[in-house]
């Protein structure tokens, strides 16, 4: 039928067995290992400061005490800048051959970066390096809390904007209730119940009436910064004797392990919330990976329709977990005025949400990588303070950015093309 | 079990998408259900299954009423669907996936993986499938993915198995597969439901053939019934299923690939050094099962993917590397597989969506004026001579059928000076009529010299347009044959095997 001379390929061999790769280079991470290498030896050499930098690893209560670490300031600096060198020349090299530089080796060039900032600023200075810490997990805890919450949420397919408002709400009601009734457990409950109301509000205009989730989020934590802001200057503040003096949990040491030299006083000289949080945080990832709740949970926030047609309710499913997850974000809330500050103040949360938020996607929706993130952030928050009271060169303002500047790097650099769950943020129509 | 639908009525808005259907399928039958795209299979199917809820009729298992709330309670009646787009998790492993729902569980609420592995063992074992338990359903072919349906199904019991359009994802040797499948769950005394818009699959395996049209039953046909028979059953009125189209009259090469290859952005090669070329007043259809690289092949010829390597030339000029906007400059015309996702704009009016890629000059634009009385003068004549049944050229694109819509794109792109036509999927999902006319003006287009490409995964539009076949198989051409090779030769070509010495040497 056909005039046309037929052309017929020589058959290239198929392979059978899985697609073909080709590696696509990526320069990505080798030009910020370069970036972070040229300021390191702007700051440690160019601008090196001469001295000795005291690291101290133990508190005086501890048990076991470890000597100082003392390091000359200037050798020190040069020594880490040269190693900052070879490690960037090492990932030049990976991506000429072809491979990828491994996570291992930019953790290790991250603590470098850091050992170097810290023996930089504490020239002549000491730090102490379990308070460093001890401040950092506490600052970490209602960040760990709110992205526990934010994981379980986004992985049922709800996303939660809202955590800001949860964790004031939590703040705000457990002060209250604690103060009103001398029980901080009393405290601890009314905030997972503030926390899974809000949960509720978003659940319902979200699961029931398809509004944007993320409007929803927006106007629920604007509401409850106006709520609790309006009842804490005209009933709080004129009744605080009465209704803003909680009772704080007591620290609890916990035999043997406290003892630990550095671990100890950092983990566990901590006060009920923080071991309910590490319960929390094993339980969540437990649940969600190897229970039948978990599976049904990621299933509806993956593909709600293939949930629907094995006969899971998406919408209920979806409701209640958003709701404990709107708990465990109030547990969160409660450790502002319960565990660390012991009063409520305005907007006390300051942005916490929105950082566990960015925890949830720096820890790709994993209930520990969450954990980790968070802790990360927390530490940022931490070396600022610390930094500021033993008295560092840089400026104060530029260190209150800090933990900002390490949550856009963490998010926007290193997680890259991170999936979260399929239908987050997808409202489910049945025709 | 036996299944009877009775009166079932189902109806979105004004449109009655199923009007008082009655249907029974006996235990250990394969019962066929036949319609065009749209006839109310699909829907009936998911009122079945418990999705939709019915306004009128019922539904009896063993001639008991069954009231089903969702797809729980149809699926502990007994009842089973493998779906037309497969409803796995794709980020769960095989054994997850057939768990969820009915799961098994150990002390602390652990998940007893263990027993869903050993579970679809013994079920792909009795099948005589290959499946690993432990595999991410995203990383499996879809044949394989649908067996995973089929195991989903049967591990709960189910007695009625639908399955909707199954083998439209399927090469035509795993269909023949599937078909021994059904024949096998048949034997073991399950009932049946085949839905389906191909004829020669519902006469090579279905016992009763139920024909609907137009959300209404017209009929019972038999398995003996020819393909006329039953396509003039389904269509209400004589079809033509062949295309009338002369020899071609090939002129010089047009359009010259030269080792093309597709990246994507994890580095997996799409399309794997690719060569051909396409003459003036040719068709080339690119065969192959879906997602073999054909999608990525086309879009590296309009300059929409990113990482593309070799020479593409079109009448001795480069049109790689070059923008979207370059490329139908220079003449190329091109019909996107998904028309509501890439064709159009649901919510213009068809006027609007006729000028949609000819936005930034004259005709239609001077000096940043739409011109609207020029544009309104063309979209009448084009609505016209396209056949688009509408209200009006004012009328949302989004309100027309599947068939309108494409006629809508067909008259933007062929209504331009064409040096290349590109027509990916031009009729999926379309009925018999609009297909026709569809074909009609492919074929018009080649005779009028423009060299054609048509990607198809339907056989029986390859063979029905092409004058030459090229097969695609992981990225890579499996050859390139006349277009009268038979269908056997271009199944296992589907399937990744080079064609053999005769083949080839036709």
């Amino acid at each position: 039928m056909s005039t046309v001379a037929p052309v017929v390929q020589p058959a290239q061999p198929t392979t059978p067995e899985g697609p073909d790769f080709e590696f696509v280079k990526s320069w990505k991470v080798t030009i910020a290992l370069s970036i972070f290498t040229v300021l390191g030896f702007l700051l440690l050499v160019v601008f090196g400061r001469d001295g000795t930098s005291t690291m101290r690893l133990s508190t005086s209560s501890d048990l076991i005490q470890l000597p100082d670490v003392e390091l000359p300031t200037r050798v020190t600096g040069i020594v880490i800048t040269v190693l900052l060198l070879l490690i960037t020349g090492v990932s030049v090299w990976l991506v000429r051959a072809k491979a990828k530089a491994p996570i291992w080796l930019i953790a290790v060039y991250a603590v470098l970066v850091l050992i170097g900032f810290l023996a930089w600023a504490a020239a002549d200075k000491s730090i102490p390096v379990p308070g460093l810490l001890f401040g950092s997990l506490s600052l970490a805890v209602p960040l760990i809390f709110g992205a526990l919450g934010g994981v379980i949420s986004e992985r049922v397919g709800v996303v939660n904007i809202a955590i800001e408002g949860q964790l004031l709400a939590g703040a705000f009601t457990s002060a209250m209730v604690a103060s009103l009734t001398h029980q901080p457990l009393l405290g601890l409950l009314a905030a997972m119940l503030a926390g899974v109301l809000v949960s509720m509000v978003l659940a319902a205009f979200a699961i029931k009436y398809f509004v944007d989730q993320v409007i929803v989020g927006v106007v629920l934590n604007v509401l409850v910064i106006g709520l609790t802001g309006f009842l804490y200057s005209q009933v709080m503040a004129p009744n605080a004797a009465l209704l803003n003096q909680p009772p704080r949990f007591e620290r609890i040491n916990i035999p043997l392990l406290s003892e630990i030299p550095i671990i100890g006083p950092v983990f566990f000289r901590q006060t009920l919330i923080v071991y309910i949080m590490y319960v929390a945080v094993a339980v969540v990832f437990y649940g969600i990976f190897h229970t039948k709740w978990g599976l049904r949970l990621r299933s509806v926030g993956e593909h709600p329709q293939a949930a629907d047609t094995v006969g899971i309710n998406v919408a209920s499913t979806r409701f209640w977990n958003v709701s404990i997850a709107g708990a465990i974000v109030g547990l969160g809330g409660a450790y502002f005025t319960l565990g660390s500050v012991g009063a409520f103040g305005k907007e006390m949360t300051a942005g916490a949400g929105f950082i566990a938020l960015a925890a949830v996607i720096f820890g790709r929706w994993d209930p520990i990588r969450a954990t980790l993130a968070a802790l990360l952030f927390g530490f940022a928050s931490n070396l600022q303070n610390v930094l500021s009271i033993i008295g560092s060169p840089v400026p104060s303002e530029f260190m209150l950015m800090l933990p900002y500047l390490v949550t856009i790097f963490a998010v926007a650099g290193l997680v890259g093309q991170s999936r979260g769950p399929a239908a987050s943020g997808k409202p489910y129509i049945k025709s | 079990m036996k299944l009877e639908l009775r009166g079932i009525t189902k109806k979105f808005g004004a449109l009655v998408a199923n009007d008082h259907i009655n249907l029974t399928v006996e235990a250990g039958e394969i019962h066929a259900l036949l319609g065009e795209n749209g006839a109310g299979k699909s829907t009936l199917m998911n009122v079945l299954y418990g999705l939709y809820r019915a306004e009128e009729g019922e539904i009896l298992l063993d001639d008991v009423v069954q009231h089903f709330a969702g797809p729980g309670d149809a699926m502990a009646a007994g009842i089973g669907m493998v779906h037309q787009h497969f409803m796995l998790i794709p980020v769960f492993t095989v054994a997850e996936n057939v768990m969820l729902g009915h799961e098994d569980t150990k002390t602390g609420g652990r998940l007893d993986l263990a027993a869903a592995r050993t579970h679809v063992r013994e079920i792909s074992d009795r099948f005589g499938f290959d499946v690993d338990p432990d595999a991410l359903v995203e990383d499996l072919p879809v044949g394989v993915q649908q067996r995973v349906e089929i195991i989903k199904a049967v591990s709960r019991d189910a007695k009625v198995l639908v399955f909707d359009e199954p083998t439209a994802v399927l090469t035509p040797q795993e269909t023949d597969e599937l078909m021994a499948i059904m024949r096998q769950l048949k034997e073991a005394g399950t009932s049946i439901v085949f839905i389906t818009h191909k004829l020669r699959e519902v006469r090579a395996v279905a016992d009763r053939i139920t024909v609907i049209r137009l959300g209404a039953v017209v009929g019972e046909a038999s398995p003996t019934a020819t393909n006329v028979e039953l396509a003039t059953m389904m269509v209400g009125r004589a079809v033509d299923l062949t295309v009338d189209k002369a020899p071609a009259v090939p002129g010089d090469a047009a359009l010259v690939v030269k080792n093309l290859s597709v990246l994507d952005a994890h580095g997996q090669v799409l399309v794997n050094n690719v060569s051909f070329e396409v003459h003036k007043g040719e068709i080339l259809a690119i065969a192959g099962v879906q997602g073999n690289g054909q999608t990525e092949l086309t879009e590296a010829l309009m300059g929409l993917q990113p990482r593309v390597s070799g020479e593409i030339t079109l009448d001795g000029k480069s049109l790689r590397g070059h923008s979207v906007r370059q490329v139908l400059e220079a003449g190329v015309g091109f019909v996107p597989e998904d028309r509501t996702e890439d064709g159009l704009v649901g919510e213009f009016t068809i006027a609007e969506n006729l000028m949609l890629d000819r936005s930034n000059d004259e005709p239609f634009v001077k000096r940043w004026n739409v011109q609207r009385a020029l544009l309104a003068k063309f979209a009448v004549e084009k609505v016209k001579e396209f056949d688009v049944r509408s209200q009006g050229i004012e009328t949302p694109v989004g309100r027309l059928s599947g068939g309108n819509q494409q006629k809508v794109v067909l008259a933007r792109e062929l209504s331009r000076d064409l040096r290349l036509f590109v027509a990916a999927q031009p009729t999926r999902g379309l009925d018999v009529g609009s297909i026709e006319f569809v074909h009609e003006r492919i074929v018009a287009t080649r005779d009028a010299g423009t060299p054609v490409v048509v990607i198809s995964t339907e056989l029986d539009e390859v063979a029905a347009l092409a004058d030459r076949i090229m097969v695609m198989y992981r990225g890579r051409i499996v050859g390139i044959v006349p277009g009268d090779t038979p269908r056997a030769v271009l199944g296992l070509m589907m399937a990744g095997e080079a064609p053999a010495g005769e083949g080839a040497a036709a």
